[in-house]
């Protein structure tokens, strides 16, 4: 299980390729040397849109910054990802988080996740994104020509994690 | 002893403040009261009782405002979350 909050990009393709690879992933492993077991990738992007969520603005967003809760981030990915492995047969599974400024088109999240077979790879995915989106402290502030403005919540991702609940 | 109190997001910027370190008033035996105590300051403080939704956290796990708290705890109040 990989759990990061960084700056920097991430390569999706990469990190999934990593799934199941063990800790020396880019230490002269090559694909195929991990686990076996693996029947199923399902991996999520979230990136910033150039439309907002605030504004009307037809000139959209110009960026947008990330703010999280340095440690108690970390800690609520792992026990979303925890849960996930609790409720699906999940093998491995990766959330990078950025966070700091980020310009449209830019990747905001990556969720992947390796099962044997794919019911339960794209359920976790999902059960972890409609999770991170309600559960974990980050925050969005959007840049616009008209100034800056803070994402509200949406009723709909409560409702999206609610849908997850017994 | 004493409570170490951290605010983010928009909460944070209507404030001034992102974290103190207060002594725990007596009458704040949960995050509640301690939420009422610090919005009773007046002035930007109101903010606390005002953001709707605010949601608090303590020790680092998300709760909920009857949640207790006790000294040497870390509080944090924020607006709901928008990751992802």
């Amino acid at each position: 299980m990989k759990i990061s909050v960084q700056t920097e990009d991430f390569d999706h393709d990469a990190e999934c390729a990593a799934l199941g690879q063990g800790q020396g992933q880019g230490q002269g492993q090559g694909q195929g040397q991990g686990r076996r077991d693996i029947g199923a990738v399902a991996s999520f992007v979230g990136r910033v849109r150039e439309t907002g969520d605030v504004t009307d603005d037809a000139a959209g967003i110009s960026g947008m910054t990330l703010e999280h809760y340095p440690g108690m981030t970390e800690k609520a990915l792992a026990e979303i990802v925890e849960e996930a492995c609790g409720r699906w047969a999940v093998i491995d599974a990766t959330i990078i988080h950025r966070v700091g400024e980020l310009a449209p088109g830019e990747n905001i999240v990556l969720v992947a996740v390796a099962s044997a077979h794919r019911g339960d790879a794209f359920a976790a995915c999902a059960f972890i994104m409609d999770y991170l989106k309600t559960r974990a402290p980050f925050w969005k502030k959007e840049k616009t020509s008209a100034g800056d403005h803070w994402v509200d919540a949406r009723e709909s991702d409560d409702r999206a994690a609610a849908k997850w609940h017994p | 002893m004493n409570v170490h109190i951290l605010y983010f997001a928009s909460l944070r910027e209507a404030l001034g403040a992102s974290a103190e370190r207060i002594d725990l008033p007596a009458e704040a035996r949960n995050a509640g009261a301690l939420r009422d105590h610090l919005a009773a300051r007046g002035g930007p403080w109101q903010a606390l009782a005002q953001t709707k939704n605010l949601r608090v956290a303590v020790n680092q796990t998300m709760t909920t405002l009857d949640a207790p708290v006790q000294d040497g705890d870390e509080i944090a109040f924020f607006p709901p979350v928008t990751g992802g």
